[in-house]
Formats: C-alpha cells, sequence, structure tokens
C-alpha cells in the first residue's frame, strides 16, 4: 500500500473540486513522481468505492535530450556562428568543437557564414552576416514552456526529424469521488478470524474485497477414467431397462464358443489369421458340452431344424482352437446355452467388456475395444419388438430419431444396422448393430421353437471419443492417455447425444 | 463387405432412369445396400498415385456400392439392376433354364481320383450363344475377380476358368498330374512352360504369387485338358492361353474347381445366371430351383406385421423369390433360384419380405417381457471400489490387456516362463504378444507417457488379468486385479501402505493377524530389496506392495522412486 500521507492528500484534492482532479497535475502540484499517485489511486480503488478514477490517455510533445541543451545553449550553427571572431577561424580548430560538424553545414546553408579555401594556413571560416536569429531555440523554448500549440506541425516535425523533439503519449486519471467517498482511511482486514468471531469485532471492521476474477485453488483429488465414466452410464440404461449383467470375465474363448455355436462357417473370413489372436498356449480348448457340439456340427454340415446347413466337413480341430474372443456374443452363446438347460423363463441380458481384433491399427482403431451388447430371450419376440427396444435403448442415451438399414451377419436374420439423424452433420450415422439369432444357432442349445431372441451391439469407444472430443483413441484408452484430460474430463451425465 | 464398382450412367440406362445422387443413396438405404462412394477412375488414380499418372484416365463417374457378404447375386451390374429392377416392380422375376446344345449332346467334364489329394471337386457349364461388348466382357471379367476375392476366399475354395468353347472340343478331363509332367502356354505368354517352371515365374508376379500356396507343395498339380490334351487351365493358378475368350466369343466354358462343393456350385451358378441374359435365349440355364414352404402367419408373427398371404407373396417375389399363395390355408409356395445361395432357411425367406415392405414401415412396439435386473457382483464390486478409490485421491487409467512378453517379465525382473501366462500365436508386432498377467506394467508405462505432469502421480486401475487354469475348458481364466502407483520424489511406501489400509476399511477388513489382514515381509524381485511385503487376509496371500526395484523404475524409464500395490479383489466378493 501506498503511503498514507500521499493517499491523504489526493483524497484531500478530490474534496475540494467537484468534478475531480488529473493524477499528473496531481503529481506536478506535489512534486512527486507521477507513478506515486497512481499507487496511492490503485490503493484507494481496492478499499472499495471510495474513489472512482478513470484513466485517460493524452499524446504530447517532449524535449529530447539533444533539444534541451539546444533550449539552453541555442542551437549548433548559431553556437558556430557566435565563435567565429571578426578575424575568422581555421576549419580545422571549428571542427575540434563538440557542435562543429553539424553547426558548420547548418551555418553554411543558412549563408551565415563562408569558407575562404585558399587562405594562407589552410581553410578559413569567416562570418557573412552582421546578427542572427537562432529560430530553432525559440521554438523549442515554446514547447519547453508548454507552449507547443503555437507552432505548425510542419515545424514540430521537422524538430521531431532532428531529433530534437519527441511525442509521448501519457496515461493518468482522472480522479473522482466515489459513493463512500471520505478524507479518512481505515485499515481493511484480509480474513475473517477466530478471535474476531469471539470477540465480536468483526462488526466493526472493514474487510478487503475479494477478486471475483481469479481462480480458485484446484483441489487435491483423483479422478476417474473418461470411457469407464461412459461405461457406468451405459450400464445405468441397461440396469434401469431390467436388464441384468452377463459375466464376460474370459477373455480367452475357444473357437467353438465364438463362432461355431453362432453358426459362423469355418471357412468364414473372420477366423482368419488376419482378423483374430489365436493361441499358442494354451493352444485349444479341451471340454465341451458333448451332445450340443455333435449338435452344432450336423448343422454346419447337414443343417437341420429347418436348415439346408452349409454343407461343408465341420472339423472340431477347428472349433478347439484357443481364441482372444472376438465379440461378447460368445458370452451370449454361453448364456444362451445355459437358460436352454433350464424350464425357460424370458431374460434380459447385457454386458459391457473388451473385445480383441487382430486387425491394422489407426487413429480410431486399436486390437483392442469394449463391445455393449444387449440380448432379449422371450417367446414370439418381432422384429418390431427389436426396433421397439432399440428405441427405448436409444432415447435414453437422448437419441430419438432412428431408421434401420437392411444388413448381413452370420449369426442373425434379419441383421439391421442402426442409424441416428445428427443434427449437427444433417445426415445420417451408423450407430450400432442389431438382429435376430438364427434359429441354426438356437435350436441346437435346446431353446423352444416358439422362443426369439433379438440382440445388439455397438463400441463403447466411438461415443466416448465423441462425447469427450478425442480424436485420437491412443489418447483415450491404454497408457499413452492424456492424463490432464482425465483430469480435466466433466462428468457422464448422458452418453452423447450424437456419436 | 464387398464393393462394387458400377459406371453410373450405365447403371442409369439399365434401371431405365436416372436418380439424383440422394435418392440413389435412398434406394440403397431400403434393400439393404450402401452407396459408398462417388467417384471416378480418374480421382481413384489420382488419389493413389498422383495427379500425373491420373491425366488422361477415364472421368466417367463410378458409383462404388458395398453389397452385403452373402449376396454374391449383386457383385456385378447385371446382378445389381435385376435385384433392383424386380424391387421397384420394373421386372419379372427371370427364370432360368437349361438349352440343350443343337446336337443334343451335352459336354462333359470327367474328374479322375488323381484330383482327390490336390482339389477333389469340379462343376462345369456352358454359356450358349452369347454376345460380348466391351462393357458386358468387363463385368463378366469383374465378377470372377469378386468371387475369387469373396465366396471363393482367394481361390483357396474356388476357382473359376473361363474358356472360348469353339477353340477346343470335350470331353474334358479333370486330373492331377506331376508338375514336371504339365506343360503348356498359359495365358498372356508366348510360349510354353511345365507347371514348375510356372511356379518360379509367378513368384514375381504381383497378381498370381498370392495363390502359388495353395498347391505349390503338394506332389501333384489340379489340370483340365480337353479331348485333344490341350490345357485349358492349371487350377487355381492360370488358364492356357488356347482357349482364351475374346470378345468375339460366342459359346463360354465355364469351370470351377474347388475344395468345397457347395460352395463351388454356387459360384457356377452365379456365373452363369448373371451372364445368361446376354445369351441369344436369354437366362437360359440349367437349373436347381428348391422350393420351400412356409405360412403367412409365421412372416407376420416374426415380422410383426399383419398382411394377407397374397400381399407376403408379392412381397417376396419382389425379392427375386417367386413365390403364390397355394389356397391351402395360409400357405405360400416359394422359389429360391439358384442366384439365392444365402436363403437357407425360412428365417432368410422372412427377412426378405421385411426387407420388400420395408424395415422403417414395421411398427415399432415394446415386448411385455418382464424381468428383474442383477448386476454381476464381480463387477458390481469394482464400480463401488474404483468410486472410493477416485474419492482417495487416486487416479484412474485403463491399459490394454495385451502386451509385450518384456513388459510382464524382464522388466520386472522376471522369467517369462515362471509367469503363468497365455501366448498370442499370430501377434502382428511385439505389442500383442501375450496377455497381461499383471496391471503393473500398464499403469508404470502411463506415468512413464506422462512425466510432463506435476508430482506426484497417483494412479489405479481395477481391471482383469489372464491366467493360464487347467481346470478351465479353455485352459485359461481372467483374474480381477486391483493395482496402484505412487510415484514422486520420495517412494512414498506410507502413502500405499494407507491406500492399502483405506482399501481394507472399505471392504471391512479389520488389520489383524488370522481373521483381519496384515502385511508381513516377501522377496520379489521386482521390489527393492527389504521393502515389500505380503498381503494376507485371513490367512490367505491376495498380493504385495512395496518400492519398485530401481532396475525396474530404469526398464520403464522412469527417474523418481516408486511404490506400488497389486492384489485380487475376487476374494472379497
Amino acid at each position: 500500500m501506498a503511503d498514507t500521507g500521499v493517499l491523504e492528500t489526493l483524497l484531500q484534492r478530490v474534496e475540494k473540486v467537484d468534478d475531480g482532479v488529473d493524477s499528473l497535475a496531481v503529481a506536478t502540484s506535489l512534486g512527486v513522481d507521477h507513478q506515486v499517485i497512481v499507487g496511492a489511486v490503485k490503493s484507494l480503488q481496492a478499499l472499495g468505492d471510495v474513489i472512482s478514477a478513470e484513466l485517460r490517455s493524452s499524446k504530447h510533445w517532449e524535449l529530447t535530450e539533444e533539444g534541451t541543451e539546444i533550449a539552453e545553449q541555442g542551437s549548433h550553427e548559431s553556437r558556430v556562428f557566435s565563435c567565429i571572431p571578426q578575424e575568422g577561424l581555421a576549419q580545422s580548430e571549428l571542427m575540434k568543437l563538440p557542435f562543429g560538424k553539424i553547426g558548420f553545414s547548418k551555418a553554411m546553408s543558412s549563408k551565415w557564414i563562408r569558407v575562404d579555401k585558399a587562405h594562407e594556413g589552410g581553410p578559413r571560416i569567416f562570418r557573412t552576416v552582421e546578427s542572427i536569429d537562432d529560430q530553432v531555440r525559440e521554438k523549442l523554448l515554446l514547447v519547453q514552456k508548454g507552449h507547443s500549440t503555437q507552432l505548425e506541425e510542419k515545424e514540430k516535425n521537422e524538430l521531431k526529424k532532428r531529433k530534437l523533439l519527441s511525442e509521448v503519449t501519457v496515461k493518468s486519471y482522472w480522479i473522482t469521488k466515489g459513493n463512500s467517498f471520505s478524507t479518512t482511511i481505515t485499515k481493511q482486514e484480509t480474513e475473517l478470524t477466530p478471535e474476531m468471531i469471539a470477540s465480536g469485532n468483526w462488526k466493526e471492521k472493514k474487510f478487503k474485497p475479494y477478486n471475483f476474477e481469479a481462480m480458485g485453488v484446484a483441489p487435491d483429488c483423483g479422478h476417474l477414467h473418461p470411457l469407464m465414466k461412459v461405461r457406468t452410464q451405459f450400464r445405468q440404461i441397461f440396469l434401469e431397462m431390467g436388464f441384468t449383467e452377463m459375466p464376460t470375465n474370459n477373455f480367452i474363448e475357444s473357437s467353438f464358443w465364438n463362432f461355431d455355436s453362432l453358426f459362423q462357417p469355418q471357412q468364414h473370413p473372420a477366423r482368419d489369421q488376419h482378423d483374430t489372436f489365436f493361441l499358442s498356449d494354451p493352444a485349444h480348448a479341451h471340454e465341451f458340452p458333448q451332445d450340443y457340439l455333435e449338435r452344432v456340427k450336423k448343422v454346419h454340415s447337414e443343417g437341420g431344424y429347418g436348415s439346408q446347413g452349409y454343407k461343408y466337413d465341420w472339423k472340431i480341430e477347428e472349433a478347439q482352437k484357443n481364441i482372444l474372443r472376438t465379440h461378447t456374443t460368445a458370452v451370449s452363446a454361453r448364456m444362451l446355452y445355459k437358460l436352454a438347460q433350464q424350464k425357460f423363463t424370458p431374460v434380459k441380458y447385457f454386458s459391457i467388456d473388451r473385445v480383441f481384433r487382430n486387425e491394422t491399427l489407426d487413429a480410431t482403431h486399436l486390437a483392442e475395444f469394449h463391445q455393449i451388447e444387449g440380448v432379449v430371450a422371450d417367446y414370439g419376440l418381432t422384429l418390431g419388438d427389436l426396433m421397439g427396444v432399440l428405441h427405448q435403448f436409444f432415447t435414453k442415451l437422448g437419441i430419438t430419431k432412428l431408421r434401420f438399414k437392411p444388413a448381413y451377419n452370420p449369426y442373425t436374420e434379419p441383421s439391421m444396422e442402426v442409424f441416428s439423424y445428427h443434427e449437427g452433420l444433417k445426415k445420417w450415422v451408423e450407430v450400432g448393430n442389431s438382429g435376430v439369432f438364427r434359429p441354426e444357432m438356437l435350436l441346437p442349445m435346446g431353446l423352444p421353437e416358439d422362443v426369439s431372441v433379438i440382440a445388439w451391439g455397438l463400441s463403447l469407444e466411438r461415443p466416448t471419443m465423441i462425447k469427450y472430443g478425442i480424436n485420437n483413441i491412443r489418447e483415450l484408452v491404454g497408457h499413452k492417455v492424456n492424463l490432464q484430460m482425465v483430469y480435466d474430463s466433466p462428468i457422464c451425465r448422458n452418453p452423447p447425444t450424437h456419436f | 463387405m464387398p464393393t462394387v464398382g458400377v459406371k453410373r450412367d450405365l447403371l442409369f440406362k439399365a434401371l431405365g432412369r436416372s436418380y439424383t445422387d440422394e435418392e440413389f443413396d435412398e434406394l440403397c438405404f431400403e434393400f439393404g445396400l450402401e452407396l459408398d462412394e462417388i467417384t471416378s477412375e480418374k480421382e481413384i488414380i489420382s488419389r493413389e498415385q498422383g495427379d500425373t499418372k491420373a491425366s488422361g484416365a477415364s472421368d466417367v463417374i463410378l458409383y462404388k456400392i458395398d453389397v452385403p457378404a452373402n449376396r454374391y447375386d449383386l457383385l456385378c451390374l447385371e446382378g445389381l439392376v435385376r435385384g433392383l429392377q424386380v424391387f421397384k416392380n420394373k421386372l419379372e422375376v427371370p427364370r432360368y433354364k437349361r438349352v440343350s446344345p443343337l446336337s443334343g449332346e451335352p459336354q462333359k467334364l470327367i474328374i479322375t481320383k488323381e484330383t482327390e489329394a490336390v482339389r477333389p471337386h469340379a462343376v462345369a457349364a456352358v454359356l450358349r450363344n452369347i454376345t460380348f461388348t466391351q462393357e458386358r466382357y468387363d463385368s463378366f471379367i469383374e465378377l470372377q475377380e469378386k468371387l475369387h476375392q469373396n465366396i471363393c476366399r482367394k481361390r483357396s475354395l474356388v476357382a473359376i476358368g473361363t474358356h472360348d468353347l469353339d477353340t477346343i472340343s470335350g470331353p474334358f478331363t479333370y486330373t492331377a498330374k506331376r508338375p514336371g509332367d504339365i506343360s503348356f502356354k498359359p495365358l498372356n505368354q508366348t510360349k510354353e512352360y511345365t507347371a514348375t517352371q510356372l511356379m518360379s515365374l509367378y513368384k514375381t508376379d504381383s497378381h498370381l504369387r498370392h495363390y502359388l500356396h495353395i498347391i505349390e507343395d503338394k506332389p501333384l498339380y489340379p489340370v483340365i485338358y480337353d479331348s485333344n490334351g490341350v490345357v485349358l487351365s492349371m487350377p487355381p493358378i492360370i488358364n492356357g492361353d488356347h482357349s482364351k475368350i475374346s470378345l468375339k466369343t460366342k459359346n463360354v466354358f465355364i469351370e470351377c474347381t474347388a475344395t468345397d462343393q457347395t460352395k463351388a456350385k454356387t459360384v457356377l451358378d452365379m456365373m452363369v445366371t448373371m451372364f445368361s441374359e446376354y445369351c441369344a435365349q436369354p437366362f437360359t440355364y440349367e437349373l436347381a430351383y428348391r422350393k420351400e414352404k412356409l405360412s403367412g402367419k409365421f412372416i407376420n408373427q416374426k415380422v410383426g406385421i399383419n398382411e394377407s398371404t397374397e400381399k407376403i407373396a408379392h412381397l417376396l417375389t419382389r425379392m427375386c423369390l417367386l413365390s403364390q399363395a397355394t389356397g391351402a390355408g395360409d400357405e405360400i409356395e416359394v422359389e429360391i433360384p439358384p442366384t439365392r445361395s444365402d436363403i437357407i432357411h425360412a428365417c432368410d425367406i422372412m427377412e426378405d419380405a421385411a426387407i420388400a415392405y420395408g424395415f422403417n414401415n414395421i411398427t415399432r412396439t415394446t415386448p411385455r417381457t418382464y424381468t428383474v435386473a442383477n448386476q454381476f457382483p464381480l463387477n458390481k464390486l469394482t464400480e463401488l471400489l474404483r468410486q472410493d478409490l477416485a474419492a482417495a485421491g487416486f487416479t484412474e487409467a485403463l491399459n490394454f490387456a495385451l502386451c509385450s512378453q518384456e513388459d510382464i517379465a524382464e522388466k520386472l525382473g522376471k522369467k517369462i516362463s515362471e509367469m503363468r501366462a497365455v501366448h498370442i500365436s499370430n501377434p502382428k508386432t511385439a505389442e500383442f504378444q501375450v496377455a497381461r498377467t499383471t496391471l503393473l506394467p500398464g499403469l508404470l508405462k502411463t506415468i512413464a507417457a506422462n512425466r510432463k505432469m506435476p508430482l506426484p502421480l497417483k494412479l489405479f486401475e481395477i481391471s482383469d488379468v489372464v491366467l493360464k487354469d487347467e481346470t478351465k475348458d479353455v485352459g485359461a481364466r481372467n483374474s480381477r486385479r486391483f493395482c496402484a502407483v505412487y510415484y514422486n520424489k520420495s517412494p512414498g511406501f506410507e502413502v500405499i501402505h494407507g491406500l492399502l489400509d483405506r482399501t481394507m476399511q472399505l471392504l471391512e477388513v479389520k488389520p489383524a493377524r488370522g481373521e483381519g489382514y496384515h502385511i508381513q515381509t516377501a522377496d520379489d524381485s521386482t521390489f527393492f530389496p527389504g521393502r515389500c511385503a505380503d498381503i494376507f487376509v485371513r490367512g490367505k496371500n491376495v498380493g504385495r506392495l512395496g518400492v519398485l526395484h530401481p532396475d525396474v523404475i530404469n526398464r520403464f524409464e522412469l527417474t523418481m522412486p516408486c511404490s506400488a500395490l497389486e492384489m485380487d479383489i475376487e476374494p472379497f466378493l
């Protein structure tokens, strides 16, 4: 805080006038540096509405160091003139003087002096006029006295060019009384203390106002991962809709459950080395429900249950191959098989967990991602029911405009791609896949013939990337994650409205 | 999903009208296709090889259309147009018939038993009196290529050979011979080669080298001869030059050799049905039509609509499944043409009825399935713990389940042989050699990638690791772990120890030997000697905590001391 003396003096000045004072004028009249007054203004402002200060800026002309010298002693050319005696002066002598060089050429062009180059003993300089009028000095004196307005712009610019004048901008405050103006200053408290509360003297104190423009201190806290926050929301939606969570904690799966049980033929491209991670250890699964395996073999190779089958040589060796599961539908198959071994009751299942693909990686594809899956098994479910359930599910995500496109998937028939209308992009974008499980998958499991099973799936990463505006999946999932992004990410009230 | 490129103007000419891009996109959507891209040859070349190469290329507009993987009948312009025209009621469902040759004697392809060990199946057909134009010819070649890449699984399951019948004479023989004994002039070559020479010739051929492995190491190679000993082809590699087809070819002999007979028949049916429209007697070819009977009620119930039997029969007919109400109740007889190998069950017919009805015209209903939701207990525990661990000041990380052997062994000062890790046989890079057996390396890598962040770094993860387990049907199981690390200028063992105490408090386990939890000194090469302890809960070892060994810190490219905790959470269920 500035010296209290200055503050009070300033307040007294302000009190005496009606319209206000200029900080620069106050500084001049008090004979102090302007910065002292500026500091006093800042301190008074911090006290609340004691004064009000309006920042003003003005331009004015000032003499440079050289200009000040000229104002005192005369211009270089006039000093050259006055140091030349009647008998003249040797040019070499003149040039030794500090103002000699510039003064000589100026005095020459003003025709005040002449050079006799042929003079005996070297060139000699003589006066050519009796007296001179040092206008440069007079102009500078005018500026120095604060009468720069009496000069023409052209004249000022010329002096500026000679580096004798410079134009400066001065900032000052126009100070007027504030709403709670007073000429005395009370010391302000910064914080409320236990002692003040105990003694009650806070009532007499004035408190320094807070700066509400500044940020607070960041809390010391932990954070949940954004993908997991979105996962929690999807999980919540399924639970609200009455879906039971499937145990998907088995990343290693046999080809049998991942493909064969889903009626996916053994030559299907998804079963290639290029698409699926196979295991070398443990390379094979060794235990299958034998009766069921025989029924699966039969429906693939010969057909049955009203199906032509694929009519190929189904091999147990292919089914035994262990893989990293390529979809959580392998777990759905296990669950439906289990369900078929009991007296049938309708079920609704869901899962959200990791799946693995041996694919080419890019900015949006990793070798592992999370699949969201929903399954409903009941008597007489229709395609209309599937679309109805999807409508409810996506409505909970804030997506209400849906349409469906026929598609192909080896284990569902019909198969539908789900599209939602993207208000931002003004077009339909794919948000998931869905379908009705094929009888060739369900009947060998032993489910009743009139039971239909509808299902749908989508990835967790895509909606999360859109929700949190992430373009490169590696910044979201895996060790290259940007922890600052994790620290800064908001809660997930709703998964994104648009994928 | 295969993509078919067709010239837009040619397509519109065949469809008998033009569409705006939006209109055509809409039609595709309804029919289950996707207009993937609108481009031109020039644009494609310019994108792939640069503008200079593209100059002079055609700028005729191409539509790239995505076709469902099981609809081989839509892989060429002819099939697409036929499907869409029938769908839009502009064309009657074509009826494919066989015609006999004028001589009355059909051609014969004799299969010898030598083929059994290499490629046992073959089927053949003839397209008679066909008229090719440049466009039809290009489409014919393109269809073979599409079939080869898709259903034929890059020629391994089926390979197609097409020949000018008028240059050869039947009966034909499909046999297998030693490579040295097969000699012929292959397509587009100027001299004869033996099969052995051909295999080395094509080693450097950018296209054919991909197919050599199919027969390369077999003692006998498949080959087809005509009655004069002319080589038609050496499937699945190359045809002979002698019988090659041209724009002038009138009669095309098509052979398909295969390891899968069902697929061979499907492929032959496709080739013949697609191009029979250019024969003097269109759509004439012999064929296995199949009839299926189903009830209108079945369709109505499965789709969720209520249409008359006649209307349903009409819907199916629009999908090239010629159908009619038989009059016996609501029975419908459906004829499955040879082009629709994808129809193997009544549910496939039902889907076609739904597509023709329009998926988006079906009333959306809510099933009345009453169920009570349950969480998977392990996931419920995980969700609850995660919340409270974040509340304890730790930040959640999410790392890959797959990693390198080095990550879980050498870097932690362990031997891979001692880990019960599952190994991947076909990783494309070292990042996918094994499934993780511990969460620790992932967290340390997360810190390494975020070294610019202010200290301390406090991270945790609750997720699954994978361990070999003989008692499981697949020989492995997941194990849910909780791992946390503290990284700062001092090791902060007390911080990690405090987190363990807090976790136990959350799990209602009291600090005590016997029925509670306690920690006791342990030896582990991952940790600094004397700074590692086992965690015992009710007498059972559930995990370990300690200060990491400086070598481990270095191997993960870290510079500060670090303490860590990892434990099983399944015992707390």
